[in-house]
């Protein structure tokens, strides 16, 4: 709480594409009113002032891949009352963990000329892997509308109503036919957290996994279905959730 | 503040910028000795893992590059890959669209910049929030303008963050023509709003400056620089996006994860609002050029302060000129055109809303990506950022730490860097001499 009575809210960034706090800003219609309702005390993107801590809710974004980011993730988790992640770098690694399947200091030489100048980890990783995390939100981006949901529910410290099914029940409430029946189009939606409301196969395209594993998804059921050779589909579970366990598995059962 | 002994200006994480940034400068009895604008976001290594994926998959992953500008990310992936492979998608609906979702960006990105992290320096205030509390309703044009370039993302794009929608050869689905029209209105609005704006950041308190860097942009003879163009400069470049490795070098400095770019023999230059601006003025639209011309802007701008005013003009440009694609639609017979892959090397520059975008890759028999080099506009730019740093100090020099500093940061946010965009290079060649 600040002195005015308003709980306070902090948004913090890691390696990121900045697109998940981008989100906070594209609630057009709703965050002036938001900034009514609670104190933003910390958005660097946004605002030039900060109010220090302790803060009633932090948002995180981006995955952990320097030794300064593991201090500093500490001392934000030390500083908030509930700390949730937002998007797919912060709650699974992001795509920045496709350096986990590789050699990082090959990594480096290919991108620049110094490697020497630069400081990074061998592996990027999720908040969770560093600190106790209340709730993460999954998506690369996150869905604004999920987001105001979770900010809402922790402001009146209720559960937040964010299902964890699949993309297939998202495709079914929109009255989408399915693209893997109808056209044989590879989908990746039946192993897929539901979150963004189903938008691949409502434009004609098989899901990309964006949102990261559903809860207990069966990929190799169906990746026999798909008709994906192992490399291809290596590659369909290895983009913006890689390291998040379900996919991580899924993707090494191809590589043998 | 005594002109004598040694001072340090540093801010250890700029505001207001889309990326992880800090300002440091050293003077020594009012000599400006050093001036270094550090990038410390961790660098995330994309053209690296680019290497062994298919060519299908750039626009998607390269989008993850920047959250701000995703489209920027997937148009010059898709220009490269469809050159590589000998396709060419310079005309029809296809194209129309491409440069409709790309209006979109504009209009988003411009309109947050301009009313989210431009204005609050002028105005005196930490950022929009606050600036609300006493300019509400202009506060409020500007998120609704910038929801207007969302919902053109959002349609066409599929969403506003990271589109699903964009595929090398064009689109997955393609709109109706009734499912465009409900953009009109949207957008009638968003042109008006821009109208408005130039008007009002004209009246900004803008200061008097003048820099000489080289400006660079697309330039296309039949229209503003969106999507397409050859690269020129005011000092008479004019080359084909796949010239730019003979005619550009990057360079990877200590204090910074991001690489600088520089024109060989030449040294820093500027690519943004600006230089299109400077390079296309009369290529605008009337209703543009008449706004611009309204709000006392010359046929070139060398002022990055008021960069303000002519982001405002571009975004008049891009309402208007997604309008004008939107009544001329005609959906294509199918939603893209057949690319297959050869082995070679392909090209693709396009304007991001913050400057010039070049990918290159190098491709397989399969498609599969051999190399991939991506020079996103703010490592283009840190030179020329610098270099105006560094007279902003060299002329202010008297003012006190906080108003420097608060001086600096905003000269900063003149050229809209995008950091999380700077820090995932390229392989670069080392120019040694």
């Amino acid at each position: 709480m600040d002195r005015a009575g308003k709980q306070t809210l902090a948004v913090w960034k890691f390696a990121s594409c900045d697109g998940c706090q981008l989100s906070v800003l594209d609630l057009e219609d709703e965050l002036l009113a938001l900034a009514e309702h609670l104190t933003i005390a910390y958005f660097i993107e946004a605002s030039s002032a900060s109010v220090a801590g302790p803060y009633d809710v932090s948002l995180v974004e981006g995955s952990i891949t320097t030794l300064h980011d593991a201090e500093r993730i500490r001392e934000i988790r030390a500083s908030s009352r509930a700390l949730i992640t937002i998007g797919a770098c912060a709650t699974a690694g992001g795509i920045q963990a496709l350096r986990n399947f590789a050699d990082v200091d090959e990594f480096t030489r290919v991108v620049y000329a110094s490697p020497d100048y630069i400081s990074t980890l061998a592996t990027s990783t999720p908040i969770s892997a560093h600190v106790a995390v209340d709730f993460e939100l999954r998506g690369c981006p996150i869905n604004k509308r999920q987001l105001l949901e979770v900010i809402a529910a922790h402001l009146n410290r209720r559960r937040p109503r964010v299902r964890a099914h699949s993309v297939c029940v998202e495709c079914k409430r929109r009255g989408t036919v399915c693209v893997m029946v109808a056209h044989g189009t590879p989908c990746l939606g039946p192993v897929t957290h539901a979150g963004c409301g189903a938008i691949c196969p409502a434009y004609h395209r098989g899901c990309y996994g964006c949102y990261g594993p559903k809860e207990t998804p069966n990929p190799g059921s169906l990746d026999t279905w798909s008709g994906l050779e192992d490399a291809d589909l290596v590659r369909v579970y290895r983009t913006f959730n890689a390291a998040a366990p379900d996919f991580r598995k899924a993707s090494e059962a191809h590589e043998r | 503040m005594s002109a004598r002994g040694t001072r340090t200006i540093r801010t250890d994480y700029l505001a207001r910028i889309e990326g992880e940034g800090a300002l440091y400068v050293r003077l020594e009895g009012g000599e400006v000795r050093e001036v270094k604008l550090r990038i410390y976001e961790p660098p995330r290594f994309f053209e690296a893992f680019l290497r062994g994926r298919a060519f299908t998959e750039a626009p998607d992953l390269t989008a993850r590059i920047c959250g701000i500008c995703p489209v920027a990310y997937q148009m010059s992936a898709v220009k490269a890959m469809e050159d590589a492979c000998g396709v060419t998608i310079d005309q029809g609906p296809i194209r129309d669209l491409r440069r409709l979702l790309y209006c979109g960006e504009w209009i988003e990105s411009h309109s947050l910049h301009v009313y989210m992290l431009h204005a609050p320096d002028f105005l005196g205030y930490p950022g929009a929030i606050e600036m609300a509390r006493d300019h509400r309703e202009i506060v409020e044009q500007g998120l609704q303008m910038k929801k207007a370039g969302n919902a053109v993302m959002a349609l066409i794009g599929g969403r506003e963050v990271h589109p699903i929608n964009v595929r090398v050869g064009g689109f997955y689905r393609v709109p109706t023509r009734a499912e465009l029209r409900a953009l009109t209105e949207p957008l009638e609005r968003a042109r008006q709003t821009a109208l408005e704006t130039v008007r009002w950041t004209s009246t900004l308190s803008i200061p008097d400056v003048e820099l000489e860097p080289e400006h660079v942009a697309l330039f296309d003879p039949d229209a503003y620089p969106i999507d397409h163009g050859r690269i020129a400069s005011d000092r008479g470049l004019d080359v084909a996006p796949a010239q730019f490795d003979e005619y550009f070098v990057e360079e990877h400095v200590e204090h910074s994860n991001a690489l600088h770019a520089r024109l060989r023999e030449r040294g820093s230059y500027l690519t943004g609002p600006l230089a299109r601006y400077s390079l296309a003025s009369g290529a605008l639209r009337p209703v543009a050029q008449a706004a611009a011309q309204a709000a006392g802007l010359g046929a070139t701008c060398r002022n990055p302060f008021q960069s303000i005013v002519v982001r405002a003009v571009e975004l008049v440009e891009a309402a208007d000129e997604a309008l004008s694609l939107i009544e001329a639609y005609e959906p294509p017979d199918a939603p893209a055109v057949q690319v297959t892959p050869r082995p070679g090397v392909g090209h693709g520059a396009t304007e991001a809303p913050r400057g010039l975008l070049y990918h290159r890759y190098e491709l397989d028999e399969h498609g599969t990506i051999l190399d991939a080099r991506i020079v996103p506009p703010t490592s283009q730019n840190q030179r020329a950022i610098e270099e105006d740093l560094r007279a902003v100090v060299e002329r202010h020099h008297e003012l006190s730490d906080e108003q420097l500093t608060r001086r600096c940061e905003q000269a900063i946010r003149n050229h809209d860097p995008c950091i999380s965009c700077a820090t995932h290079f390229l392989e670069l060649t080392v120019d040694r001499e």
